[in-house]
């Protein structure tokens, strides 16, 4: 086994969490799928910085993660905030603009 | 720097973590309802923090498991049971062929992916060993505090900026004075004075039939035989678990239904003893 697995495993995380994105309506989901996106991106950094012996790659996945705390607490305040105005948490009635 | 070689229980450990991680992400696309896709993405996170362990990053596997599962997720799982525990998706494709165009990109972007991962030169693993000589958090530590002191004051600004957003965003301003228990029951009494209906003053019916089934998904039966739906819970209801009273007994709900008395054979002389209490 070579690290190259991790980052094959990362690519499936990533193409499945951008397939939810895409694919799912709910929006609670789909940013579930984000969540992966991130995650997956993590992984290869970890993993790239254990193949150069360099603690970059953590220090940066480190941040990533913080990031991603700050916008899920943005994010699903948004959602909220959206679901009590609409009374719905699916992106296609999200057309506030539109009508 | 010698080369690093990966021992033969992190190899298995990846084969059995990997095929789990997957199944758990796939039920981003196929779990229908949002809060098994919140419990199966918590246990890729956790899958995840346990490789990131193994990829002598304990710190950040900790890190992981404390952010992600422990506060992510979760906060995941409350806004799901505030807003879309009973949301049901529509199906209906807003752009044609919308769906079959995401499968086909990220069918793409897979191969693309793995092609270019495995087909690229890498230069030989040299491992963590060196660099983690005084620990992992001592490691990080050090390029936190000293490379990246500059982001990481950043991220306090960062962090204290989204808290308040999320305050912000989550207040709701009171339009109209708070209706509390009193007034709430005031108001019903004074519905029901006017004439409206009985609703709220009258305790409501609870769900089973009397006798016979009463467990919470069972409508109980009005005076006329007919399922009263308000005394099944909402979630219940929303969820499609309402069980029909003709289901499990279809010839008492028909009788009923038709007026025929339950008890058809009366004997006269209980009848008189009725007549003489009254």
């Amino acid at each position: 086994m070579s690290l190259v697995n991790y980052l094959v495993l990362s690519g499936i995380l990533f193409s499945i969490g951008s397939i939810a994105v895409l694919t799912r309506r709910n929006a609670i989901v789909a940013f579930m799928g984000v969540e992966l996106m991130l995650n997956a991106a993590n992984l290869t950094l970890v993993t790239f910085g254990r193949l150069h012996g360099d603690l970059h790659g953590q220090v940066i996945a480190f941040f990533v993660m913080v990031v991603a705390a700050a916008e899920v607490v943005i994010g699903l305040a948004i959602i909220v905030s959206i679901f009590r105005t609409r009374g719905s948490a699916s992106i296609d009635d999200a057309n506030l603009l539109k009508s | 720097m010698s080369p690093l070689e990966i021992s033969t229980g992190e190899a298995v450990l990846f084969w059995v973590l990997a095929p789990l991680m997957v199944a758990g992400a796939l039920s981003l696309l196929f779990a229908k309802r949002p809060v098994h896709i919140a419990v199966s993405m918590a246990g890729v996170m956790i899958g995840l923090a346990i490789m990131y362990i193994m990829l002598e990053a304990p710190f950040l596997g900790v890190a992981q498991i404390v952010v992600y599962t422990g506060a992510v997720m979760m906060l995941f799982l409350f806004v799901i049971m505030l807003a879309g525990v009973d949301s049901s998706e529509s199906l209906v494709e807003t752009i044609k062929g919308q769906r079959w165009i995401a499968v086909v990109g990220m069918l793409g972007l897979l191969v693309l992916v793995i092609a270019v991962v495995t087909r690229a030169t890498l230069p030989p693993a040299v491992g963590l060993a060196e660099a983690n000589a005084d620990t992992n958090p001592v490691g990080v530590a050090r390029l936190i505090f000293g490379d990246y002191i500059f982001a990481f004051e950043l991220t306090a600004a960062l962090l204290i900026t989204a808290a308040v957003g999320a305050l912000v965003l989550s207040h709701r301003r009171r339009l109209s004075p708070k209706i509390g228990q009193k007034e709430l029951a005031e108001a019903k009494l004074a519905a029901y004075g006017k004439g409206g209906s009985a609703e709220g003053v009258t305790p409501p019916a609870g769900p089973g039939v009397y006798a016979r089934h009463n467990s919470a998904d069972m409508p109980a039966l009005d005076a006329a035989g007919i399922p009263i739906d308000s005394s099944v819970v909402t979630v219940l209801r929303v969820r499609g678990q309402e069980a029909e009273a003709a289901d499990l007994d279809s010839d008492r709900v028909a009788r009923i239904a038709t007026g025929e008395p339950m008890v058809p054979e009366i004997a006269p002389a209980t009848e008189t003893t009725k007549e003489n209490e009254e």
